[in-house]
């Protein structure tokens, strides 16, 4: 079934298309938490702007991946500006909610005494309300960086030069279903989205502290 | 001009304040509104708001720190507008409790504590040195609760924690909205005794709101009681909104039971204390039976050598001869000392069944005696404490377990007994 | 401009609408599968996700397979489908068999997340009275957890529905039809007025899908559940990821 000989081969064509994959996702990810971050502050402050950013988030959300990148390509073409906006969209769509969310998940009597104690706007942000929202970004990230990782695999119908892992998949499938190909691509694209969502299950305990005190103390 | 509190407690005066909200501005009864309310707090004193819900005390209390903004009026403190102050910079002089507390819970109770020296830029030793200062200031071991966090913590170990943190920067003034409201009576109570403890020491300003007017009572040196609509009714010490108060809804709002919370105001120590017909044991029997059957009380109270009340013995059964033997005197009544509530004088009297409290000293030593009948004098409005003395040694204090008598003149007696004083 | 008026003139050419290739055929084969594959994943998930909140086990796991499944790329999941499908039918195996095991895959961690966080939150007061009047288990699932919980549940199946849509599309790269299809060839054939006509309709079909699923969800709230006071059934789930990825 599988051809090891193949593998053996093209071992440092499945490195950089592993490395390839990464870098795609992490910029990907990156650019969207800044812009996401700047837009959920935006909407957090003046609530006007949450109802139509959300429900813009949501039409996008909707929207088949594979739609997006075939639209960009008639626009920008076959440049990795193509590969990289629908993966930058897809990752404000999650975050812009999950930072909002984070903010309000804020207790009332928090922020009031935040408030009541002299702190001001930018003190109280982010000494009080971004730490404690905190859970909810990492959560927030961690679901836009495992998607990403699957959304760069479809990267690859755009050209061959995208792709990441995905290369393998479309090209093996149009070689005629060379199996071993195919899964030298889907295989570790799995096991890394799968490695991304640990590392930031694990990023999650870190930050929250606290909860981590409130857990041993139930226990004890 | 009201001159600087001494000791960095501030004066906080409020001059024709009033908030409307747009939507209630036509509606004078608006609850959560305040109107055209005046008055000023002294320093170093408790001034305790209080009210039914929307009678506008909270709002008036965050005007004060201008979380809330007044629609008019003016707010003083130690005689400067606030409004011409950066609230920002207002906030970290003055400290604020609030019902739910507030603590971040993602820092540690060390870094809650300091969270307003750290505003202000102390260095980070010192903020250190304080909060643990405070943590023992209101009784929780530094040691202990330095590091952990508040989801660790009892609900009544928050509320301390919560006003250590109010205290930290050394405010002089507190604004506390209904502090001990998240938790159960005993809790609440022994929290608000350790206040007053505290604040018996530091002598802040504080501004306390409260919708339970024994709270109110209990804590404020003055009160505010407040009307649906944030009208002030009548801004008096506890013991005038309860014997004189101004209006029928105060009357109301205090209770028909006001005449007994007046007891729990009044301690034994402001009472004149009455005479009695008093014998150690082993002194002679006779001249003791004397002495009782000469006295309109019929009854011996009986020492031990430390002047200490043993029982009563009634004259029926002191014998003719012979010398007195801790044996013959029955205890019945309840041991009161000079700051035991009158609330809590009667109610120990009714447990027992008995219409007279026998009042030591810290040693245990005989004071003197306290009768139903005294409290009762005591309630009468405009009581005044001389005339309890002589109205209570005019009437007959009466069988310990028996109902009233007539009256008499005070007899004489061996042990010494005095009125108010130290 | 251009690209609105070459889209348009895709659309509306005549030819678009007939035959094999043509616009109703590619959206009734998107559709076919779509719900084949959504009846399977609700066969699969409800009955597991319900029983797991109503009777608490078996959460843990749950939530573990939830999360592996959120987590898969939709392409590497068709992709290890294949070599399995094509035994059970070589000519299908290869096209429409793998689509659809990865839709039905991909839509099972919702459905089954939203059904068992949906019934365990359900006022545990409720099922308590339901016990003590003299329920039955299965009477208290049915008559009490699920109608109170409905809107959760639809929650997830429309979040199942809509990843459906958006695998379906996937699938057109691997030679199975539907929507995708002009998406795919558009692309190959550099035709821009197919792309973006491909677009339109597939996004349409999502939207429609999304929206269509959410009337269902309002209109499942019970009229007590209704009202100022109470608030809107959250989304549990985290939303699932993101179409064709």
């Amino acid at each position: 079934m599988i051809d090891w000989g193949w593998l053996a081969g093209h071992l440092d064509a499945i490195a950089y298309r592993t490395w390839q994959h990464v870098y795609l996702a992490a910029l990907g990810v990156a650019i969207g938490f800044a812009i996401s971050f700047v837009l959920a502050l935006a909407a957090a402050r003046y609530r006007i702007l949450y109802p139509p950013i959300s429900a813009l988030a949501g039409i996008l959300f909707t929207i088949p991946s594979l739609a997006l990148f075939a639209a960009l390509i008639s626009i920008t073409g076959f440049s990795v500006v193509t590969a990289e906006v629908p993966l930058v969209l897809y990752t404000l769509v999650i975050l812009v909610r999950n930072i909002v969310a984070g903010l309000d998940a804020v207790p009332v009597d928090v922020v009031e005494a935040a408030d009541g104690m002299g702190h001001s706007r930018r003190q109280r942000l982010w000494r009080v309300e971004l730490p404690l929202a905190l859970p909810l970004i990492v959560a927030g990230l961690r679901l836009a960086t495992v998607s990403t990782i699957g959304l760069v695999t479809i990267t690859g119908t755009i050209s061959d030069a995208y792709g990441g892992l995905g290369y393998f998949i479309l090209d093996g499938y149009h070689r005629g279903n060379f199996l071993t190909e195919m899964y030298a691509g889907a295989v570790p694209s799995i096991l890394l989205a799968l490695g991304a969502d640990l590392l930031f299950v694990r990023a999650q305990r870190r930050v929250t502290p606290w909860a981590q005190a409130r857990a041993t103390e139930a226990a004890a | 001009m009201p001159d600087q509190a001494a000791r960095g407690a501030a004066i906080v005066e409020y001059q024709h304040v009033s908030k409307s909200y747009a939507s209630a501005r036509a509606a004078r009864g608006a609850p959560g509104a305040v109107n055209d309310l005046s008055l000023t707090v002294p320093a170093g004193k408790i001034c305790v708001l209080v009210g039914p819900s929307g009678c506008g005390k909270t709002t008036s209390l965050k005007m004060v720190n201008r979380l809330i903004e007044p629609t008019s009026g003016r707010i003083l403190i130690d005689g400067a507008d606030i409004a011409g102050r950066d609230a920002t910079e207002l906030r970290r002089e003055i400290g604020y409790v609030i019902q739910q507390v507030g603590l971040f819970p993602h820092q540690t109770i060390g870094a809650n504590v300091a969270v307003v020296p750290r505003l202000l830029g102390w260095p980070a030793a010192r903020q250190r040195e304080r909060a643990e200062e405070l943590l023992a200031l209101v009784g929780l071991d530094p040691a202990l609760y330095r590091d952990r966090y508040p989801a660790q913590l009892s609900g009544g170990e928050r509320q301390r924690v919560g006003v250590a943190r109010a205290l930290a920067a050394d405010p002089p003034l507190m604004l506390m909205d209904e502090p001990f409201g998240a938790v159960d009576p005993i809790v609440r109570e022994r929290l608000q005794n350790e206040f007053l403890r505290l604040q018996a020491e530091l002598a802040k300003t504080i501004l306390f709101v409260t919708h339970d007017i024994d709270e109110a009572i209990k804590m404020g040196d003055l009160v505010a009681v407040m009307q649906v609509g944030g009208h002030l009714e009548q801004f008096a010490p506890p013991a005038e909104i309860l014997a004189a108060p101004a209006s029928e809804f105060v009357a109301d709002f205090v209770g028909a039971d006001r005449g007994l919370k007046r007891l729990s105001l009044t301690r034994v120590s402001e009472l004149a204390l009455q005479p009695v017909v008093t014998a150690r044991v082993g002194e002679p029997a006779g001249d003791a039976r004397t002495r009782t059957l000469a006295d309109p009380f019929p009854y011996l109270l009986l020492l031990d050598a430390s002047d200490r009340p043993i029982g009563w013995v009634s004259q029926g059964h002191i014998p003719a001869t012979g010398s007195l033997a801790a044996s013959l005197a029955t205890p019945m009544s309840p041991l009161l000392d000079r700051r035991t509530t009158l609330k809590d004088a009667l109610s120990m009297m009714l447990d027992a069944d008995v219409q007279t409290g026998i009042v030591v000293d810290r040693t245990g030593r005989l004071r003197g005696v306290l009768t139903v009948e005294a409290i009762a004098a005591a309630l009468r409005p405009g009581a005044d404490p001389e005339v309890i003395a002589s109205a209570a040694s005019a009437a007959v204090p009466a069988d310990p377990g028996a109902s009233a008598g007539g009256t008499s003149a005070g007899g004489t007696s061996a042990a010494p007994l005095s009125g108010a004083d130290a | 401009m251009n690209l609105v008026t070459e889209t348009a003139a895709w659309l509306t050419n005549p030819a678009q609408w007939a035959g094999q290739s043509g616009i109703p055929n590619r959206l009734l084969e998107h559709v076919l599968i779509a719900s084949i594959s959504l009846g399977i994943a609700l066969l699969l998930a409800l009955p597991a996700g319900l029983a797991i909140g109503h009777t608490g086990r078996g959460a843990a796991v749950a939530a573990g397979v939830a999360n592996l499944g959120r987590s898969l790329p939709s392409l590497a999941v068709i992709a290890i489908a294949i070599p399995v499908t094509v035994l059970v039918d070589p000519v299908l195996g290869g096209t429409v068999l793998p689509t659809l095991v990865a839709m039905v895959v991909l839509a099972i961690p919702p459905i089954l997340v939203n059904a068992y966080t949906g019934i365990a939150e359900v006022d545990r007061d409720l099922v308590e009275a339901g016990r003590g009047m003299g329920m039955r288990e299965r009477e208290i699932l049915a008559g009490i957890e699920l109608p109170v919980a409905l809107p959760v549940v639809l929650g997830g199946v429309r979040s199942a529905a809509v990843q459906i849509v958006a695998t379906a599309t996937l699938g057109a790269i691997f030679g199975s039809g539907g929507l995708g299809r002009f998406l795919v060839d558009g692309i190959a054939q550099n035709d821009d007025g197919q792309v973006f006509g491909g677009v339109v309709l597939v996004a349409g079909l999502a939207i429609t899908t999304e929206v269509a699923v959410g009337l269902l969800e309002r209109l499942a709230r019970s009229p007590g559940l209704r009202g100022p006071g109470v608030r809107p059934a959250p989304e549990l789930a985290p939303p699932a990821p993101l179409r064709g990825a």
